[in-house]
């Protein structure tokens, strides 16, 4: 089996893993990590997102091969135990029920973020259009992206 | 099993995973650590040890025997908890939901967390404050009236120096108390002690908005979520699913998968799977695998074609006639004979579409079976249920099934939570290694248990002044029961069905509670037969609330209607017509705060293309009142209804948490209108063609609500109420009460997609 070296959250690995396997089946079964999960495996939900260079990109559909940067997870944006000033507003308001698409929220929230430090309502929810919540938490999500953006600017 | 949970408690609630050859049940027991007193693996609610434990670091552990589907319920349990110890809530934990830990509560189901889940907790915890105080009044050498207790510590009154900490009174050994069972199991299970809960007046946790505990984690990626468990040796596995809902395999070919590393195919009866080492492996041979499926006719009526189909169809069952919920009889005579003595009758028929729970993850489920035992994860909202219909399945007695709750996805009553699990079970036990099965998008929105369609068929007799003299509901729809509310037995589910079994046939639906206070009344349910009795994508169960969505939106648009007829204000005339001081409560509240005016008449003043409207319903459920009033902009170019404002005020009892309890109504609102506006099951005559995300789409982030206002009505006499589902049921009618004020037109099926509201309106003006 092809061997690809990926680096995740700052760390090289090497996996095995054929060519088309999507990012999501490799960062959850070879490297056991949790942030990530499958919801559509069609890019439909974002539950899946990830980082790459910045981009937010959907796991689930991207094959390991045509990963070409560096990733980013959830459980990555939180190293060295210090939640990421996204994560904070997304406890601070409590925005999620059963939490399951929250990956995806503050993933592209963050790289929305990074580009755009003081969104409008517009931008905000222009950005994370496409995102599923099936629990419809959205009122919350989108208080804690202004809440993010109040405190990073 | 005489086994001490000293350690378990220590390690505060985590439990360790082990597997050895000797059973996959057995081996798990013993890397846990039981308490001493408490009768695994069927723990007894007779037991004070089973509901409460105190260890030696001073931590509380209480067993709850519902679950926690994401809307706050494990702090709140702790809340309440913590409160009847005089305990720091966090440093009460809690354990949810495993079929080893807990007395069997009934699991999530009708909003019960609090209102019927929290009674044994909070009862168990007030006798082992009396137990611990007693205890340790002994200990410090007063009498039990001389002591106190707080922070989790004994102390006495006159002397607050003089104290000694909960757990060195229980020094690790159990409570060793007996409190009272009522001999009941399930959501209506309760015990009673000697130690009586406090006053209302009294409580400084309950009633405070505690931190949710569950958020970080899901925040931070650290929360143990079912579809995290990984056990050694674990298989793969995908179902296959015909592209003819009635189809059933007769035989594959193997050659086509024989490039796939370590791919096989288990093909039992009707159900097919294939299962590969790596998970991957086996999304890829689910794709590949050439499946020769049997050609059934169908001749489904098509999801334009179902309302006619379901007014048509003979009734097969009523409300009237004996069910599982035993039998409400009704009489139409006294009805219809004021309608034929009516000045005006006023008729309408109400349609209600297929919904899908559509949850944000597919079901999930791994099971360990070997040895004559079996472990199963899941995330099911009935954990002890589904325990019961895997050992039926699997052929082991209960006691050597475990089933383990894990958090997941939100699944809104029985979706397709119950389904994965029970495959499992099937694949483990046949090929002897732990198996993982993970539905795809497809079958999680094609192949769950659907909300059921129906008619709702209303009538109002008049007199000549517009008085109501006679009032007639009736719902005909597809049985909300079709699979039932709990997987206590396989033929309930997909896999149970392909291996043979027999569905149960069990009918139900809804009539709405009584809250309109018309002379000569009826309300009635009727159902219909199933699109397909077997192993159906179309098979119906609850889904959040259990098919009042549909019945309500009949019932409050009516209310409208026959207000508006006669001339009167919808808000006025609900008022005049119910008598329940709840109910009048929340419809002042919300309507003061949405600054409702009577003089808003339909159809407003435009704007361009943008008509404004107000739309306002009721609801009355689960021991709770709820009303809402939407505001929307109804693009009349478009068709497209934005829902901009919405307010809703609720009055549940003795709120817990209020912090939790908003956005739980956000939530509702959310969700209510994503039902509303856009979700319906799309299916042809052979089989389901709503599949993803795209066909089957919910409301988009762009489409919430600007703002959204909840009013929590502050009732701390009152027991708690249900607070799961209210500001969710009535949102259809609302919407459509407020499309029909904003454009004068009446649309009497949902959802309000924008294609049906533009053609409506093209229709009325033509």
């Amino acid at each position: 089996m092809a061997k690809t070296t990926l680096t995740v959250d700052g760390r090289a690995h090497t996996v095995a893993a054929t060519p088309d396997t999507p990012l999501l089946y490799v960062l959850r079964e070879e490297l056991a990590l949790n942030g990530p999960k499958f919801g559509c495996g069609l890019a439909q939900c974002g539950t899946c997102t990830v980082l790459i260079d910045g981009r937010a990109v959907r796991s689930c559909v991207t094959p390991v091969a045509a990963v070409n940067g560096a990733v980013r997870t959830l459980e990555g944006l939180s190293a060295g135990g210090k939640p990421h000033p996204v994560q904070d507003a997304f406890i601070a308001e409590e925005a999620a029920q059963c939490g399951y698409c929250a990956n995806g929220w503050i993933m592209n929230s963050v790289a929305l973020l990074e580009k755009h430090p003081k969104p409008s309502e517009a931008q905000i929810r222009d950005q994370l259009s496409g995102l599923k919540c099936r629990c419809g938490t959205h009122m919350a999500i989108l208080r804690a992206v202004r809440r993010a953006a109040a405190a990073t600017a | 099993m005489q086994i001490n949970r000293r350690d378990f408690l220590k390690s505060s609630g985590s439990l360790v995973v082990g597997v050895s050859a000797s059973g996959a049940l057995q081996s798990l027991i013993a890397g846990e650590a039981l308490a001493e007193s408490v009768s695994y693996p069927n723990p007894s609610p007779e037991l004070l040890d089973t509901w409460i434990s105190v260890a030696r670091d001073g931590q509380v552990t209480a067993f709850f025997g519902k679950v926690d589907m994401g809307l706050g319920l494990e702090t709140a349990i702790a809340q309440i908890v913590a409160e009847e110890l005089d305990m720091p809530v966090e440093r009460v934990n809690i354990v949810a939901g495993d079929t080893l830990l807990t007395a069997n509560q009934g699991g999530a189901s009708a909003s019960s967390g609090i209102r019927a889940g929290a009674i044994p907790l909070r009862n168990a915890a007030a006798e082992a404050r009396r137990v611990l105080a007693s205890a340790g009044a002994e200990r410090l050498g007063v009498p039990f009236e001389a002591v106190a207790t707080e922070k989790g510590e004994v102390f006495v009154k006159a002397e607050p120096a003089r104290r000694i900490g909960y757990a060195s009174i229980v020094d690790g050994k159990p409570l060793g108390t007996k409190v009272t069972w009522n001999k009941e199991m399930g959501t209506p299970l309760n015990v009673t002690g000697a130690g009586k809960p406090k006053a209302v007046a009294d409580y400084k946790v309950v009633g405070q908005s505690v931190a949710r505990r569950d958020i970080p984690g899901k925040m931070l990626g650290t929360t143990d979520y079912l579809t995290n468990v990984r056990l050694p040796g674990m298989l793969h596995a995908r179902l296959l699913r015909p592209a003819v809902a009635a189809a059933v395999p007769v035989s594959y070919d193997a050659a086509s998968i024989a490039s796939i590393p370590g791919a096989r195919v288990v093909h039992k009866k009707d159900m097919l799977a294939v299962v590969a080492e790596r998970e991957w492996d086996a999304v890829r041979a689910a794709r590949l695998l050439k499946v020769q499926w049997t050609e059934p006719a169908m001749n489904w009526p098509g999801s334009e074609g179902i309302h006619d189909h379901i007014r048509s169809a003979p009734a097969v069952a009523s409300n009237g006639e004996s069910a599982f919920a035993g039998k409400r009889v009704y009489d139409e005579t006294p009805t219809y004979r004021a309608l034929a003595g009516a000045a005006k009758v006023m008729t309408a028929d109400y349609e209600a579409p297929f919904q899908s729970h559509a949850r944000i993850g597919p079901s999930v489920g791994v099971a360990d079976v070997r040895d004559g035992s079996a472990v199963i994860y899941v995330d099911s909202q009935k954990p002890h249920f589904v325990r019961m219909g895997i050992a039926k399945l699997l052929g082991l007695p209960q006691d050597k099934v475990r089933v383990i709750w894990k958090t997941g996805a939100g699944s809104y009553g029985r979706s397709d939570a119950d389904e994965a699990p029970y495959e499992a079970a099937v694949l483990s036990q046949e090929l002897g290694r732990p198996v993982r099965v993970q539905w795809m998008r497809h079958e999680g929105t094609g192949w769950d248990p659907k909300a059921p369609a129906a008619v709702i068929s209303m009538k109002a007799g008049l007199d000549a002044a517009g008085a109501v003299g006679a009032w007639y509901f009736r719902a005909k729809g597809f049985s909300g029961w079709d699979v039932k509310f709990a997987a206590d037995s396989p033929e309930q589910t997909l896999v149970g069905m392909q291996l043979g079994m027999a569905k149960t046939d069990m009918h139900n639906f809804d009539v709405p509670t009584e809250t309109y206070q018309f002379p000569n009344t009826v309300r009635f349910w009727q159902t219909v037969a199933p699109l397909q009795v077997q192993a159906s994508p179309m098979r119906c169960a609850h889904m959040r609330a259990p098919q009042e969505m549909q019945s309500r939106f009949a019932q409050e648009c009516f209310v409208d209607e026959v207000a508006i007829a006669t001339g009167r204000d919808p808000l006025a005339f609900r008022l005049a017509s119910i008598k329940e001081p709840r109910e009048m409560a929340v419809l002042k509240a919300v309507t003061e705060k949405a600054g409702w005016s009577a003089a808003d008449h339909s159809p407003r003043k435009a704007k361009g293309d943008i008509l404004f409207g107000r739309g306002l319903a009721l609801y009355n459920g689960y021991g709770s009142y709820a009303a809402l009033v939407v505001e929307v902009e109804v693009n009349r170019k478009t068709g497209r209804v934005w829902a901009r404002k919405v307010t809703v005020a609720q009055d549940s009892g003795l709120i817990i948490n209020p912090g939790s309890l908003k956005t739980v109504m956000e939530g509702n609102v959310v969700q209510g209108l994503s039902r509303a506006m856009v979700e319906e099951v799309a299916f042809n005559q052979s089989t389901v063609t709503s599949v993803d995300w795209n066909t089957y789409p919910i409301l988009d982030i762009k489409d919430v609500p600007e703002t959204v206002e909840t009013i929590i009505m502050h009732r701390p006499d009152m027991a708690s109420g249900g607070a799961g589902e209210p500001t969710l049921v009535s949102m259809a009618a609302a919407v459509g009460n407020a499309i029909h004020n904003a454009t004068g037109v009446r649309l009497r099926r949902y959802p309000f997609t924008a294609a049906r509201v533009k053609a409506a309106l093209e229709q009325h003006s033509a």
